[in-house]
């Protein structure tokens, strides 16, 4: 490449794809992010091929779309997948359900915040999984149980989160509410709320991602059928490629519903303007 | 003006007193400011000279420890719908269209839905936005977005019109055009302005006097009377005229921010403020 004769004479202008904060060409940007996985792929495969890395350890991409498939054609996967999606959505729904409200009411109200925000933010620290025993005394060892500890699991950040989006609201915003003659709770609806909820649905997205990655610690105690049982019976077996595809397999459908979230986020919320 | 009628504004030995870190501090020690219908009055002063606290004062967004304000002769107990208030972050409902934003303000208003119509596409000339009745406000420009909260706080006819630095985050070139838009839009109006800035350019090119309040506590230092002719166009920015009330101006604010440069660096706790 030959300089200009302007940038010849100042130092010469850093080209390539390592510049702070500059902006790279889209194709490039993409290509990236399949490269890792395609890579990663890659290695997997020859380690396991080569022989390597004995098959218990770690079974070839193969052996494990394999076992995908057996599961499919078992018409294990789908019954294991929709057991365990109705769990989700009834922890997580459970949680949201009350801790929009109980967010909203903590961002708004510093009584509400004063009084819930240390409880609320201890409880969060505690390991859910100590609470299995707890769980099955009070909820038995139905479903409810499984449901009880997605909820708990995330419940306690989610609120914490929806206050979060709620005190972000420009306080700018609710004077010119208060100037404009509005009253305290036309205030809290039409303009706070309106103005968060961007926000809480993020908040959503994000933690529907967390209850998915508590999928296996519910379903760790008498269970019979979800895809974090099937994980856990395949443990007694050291049956690895099992394992893997199942932990796989909860990874895709956390994907899908995260990019499921995105897209209603945008068309809820078009007036934010498109993606960047 | 006749002597007899009360001012528009009076603020009579008004004193503010907030708690920080549970002790108090005097944002505002005494401050006594007559504002007569249609005049546009400009504040200015250094960092925390409570100027805002004042302005939320009249806004009825705060209240006076001590004194009393009244618009008037009537004593304000609240915001209220005879004033209409500009903030720098500007504050747009972004769920909203630009003409929805304006019609949100005529909510509480008692005019027929023909007659909000109206009244929106008025201000929406007025503050030349024809043809964005529908954009989205991200879509605008800072002093697009600033003229749209002048529109939503002009549109249901108040006679107080509070503007709290309301072009402190415009480029220079937009600030200018926006204070030649506001100076036409107040004339048009006959609206009272009070303005809020850091700008001693500003604060003389628009206003009838400019205040400079006094730092810790806050008090009006000095009222300076603008006798320039209007309207004003920007030439009036190099005119001797004015030249000789900004060397004045800039003088007490000076003398204002070396008071508090001193006051910092003996107790540097207050520094941050």
């Amino acid at each position: 490449m030959n300089p200009s004769p302007e940038a010849a004479a100042n130092r010469p202008r850093r080209r390539g794809l390592l510049r702070l904060r500059q902006e790279i060409p889209r194709p490039v940007f993409i290509a990236a992010g399949w490269a890792v996985p395609l890579v990663l792929l890659l290695l997997w495969w020859a380690v396991t091929a080569s022989g390597l890395v004995q098959k218990l350890f770690l079974p070839s991409p193969g052996a494990i779309l394999a076992e995908g498939w057996r599961q499919l054609s078992e018409g294990i996967l789908l019954h294991d997948a929709a057991i365990s999606t109705y769990r989700i959505l009834l922890g997580w729904s459970a949680a949201t359900l009350i801790a929009v409200p109980v967010g909203i009411l903590m961002g708004t109200y510093r009584l509400a915040e004063g009084a819930l925000e240390p409880f609320i933010s201890t409880v969060r620290y505690m390991p859910v999984v100590a609470l299995i025993p707890l769980t099955i005394l009070w909820a038995g060892i139905g479903d409810a149980q499984k449901i009880l500890i997605l909820f708990i699991a995330t419940f306690f950040s989610q609120a914490l989160m929806v206050m979060d989006n709620v005190k972000g609201v420009d306080g700018a915003l609710i004077r010119t509410g208060q100037t404009l003659g509005f009253t305290e709770g036309e205030i809290l609806r039409r303009i706070v709320l309106p103005a968060a909820a961007p926000g809480i649905w993020d908040t959503l997205r994000i933690t529907v991602g967390w209850t998915w990655t508590y999928l296996v610690v519910a379903e760790l105690v008498a269970a019979n059928e979800g895809l974090g049982r099937r994980i856990m019976d395949a443990q007694r077996y050291l049956a690895t490629d099992t394992i893997l595809w199942g932990t796989l397999f909860i990874g895709i459908l956390g994907l899908v519903t995260d990019l499921a979230f995105k897209r209603m986020g945008q068309r809820l919320f078009r007036w934010k303007g498109g993606p960047k | 003006m006749s002597p007899t009628s009360p001012p528009r504004v009076a603020i009579s030995g008004v004193k503010k007193v907030f708690t920080v870190n549970g002790a108090p501090f005097t944002a505002i020690e005494k401050i006594d400011l007559d504002i007569q219908p249609n005049e546009f009055v400009a504040v200015v002063g250094t960092s925390g000279c409570g100027k805002s606290t004042l302005l939320n004062m009249v806004g009825g967004l705060e209240e006076p420890s001590l004194g009393q304000i009244t618009i008037d002769g009537r004593p304000v107990t609240g915001p209220g719908r005879d004033r209409g208030f500009v903030f720098q972050s500007y504050s747009l409902f972004e769920w909203m269209t630009v003409a929805g934003n304006i019609r949100f303000a005529l909510e509480k208003s008692k005019l027929s839905p023909a007659e909000k119509t109206e009244a929106v596409a008025e201000l929406i000339q007025a503050v030349g936005l024809r043809g964005f009745e529908n954009a989205w406000p991200h879509q605008l420009s800072g002093g697009m977005k600033q003229r749209v909260a002048i529109a939503r706080a002009l549109v249901y006819r108040p006679s107080i019109l509070l503007m709290d630095e309301p072009f402190g985050a415009l480029d220079a070139q937009t600030r200018g055009l926006m204070q030649e838009l506001l100076l036409k839009i107040w004339e048009d109006h006959k609206v009272t302005v009070i303005f809020i800035t850091h700008d001693v350019d500003e604060a003389i090119f628009l206003a009838d006097r400019v205040v400079v309040l006094a730092s810790r506590p806050g008090l009006v230092k000095s009222v300076h009377a603008v006798d320039l002719p209007r309207p004003r166009s920007p030439d009036l920015l190099t005119d001797p005229a004015f030249m000789a009330i900004k060397r004045k101006v800039l003088a007490d604010i000076r003398e204002e921010s070396l008071k508090v440069m001193a006051q910092d660096l003996s107790s540097p706790k207050l520094a941050k403020d």
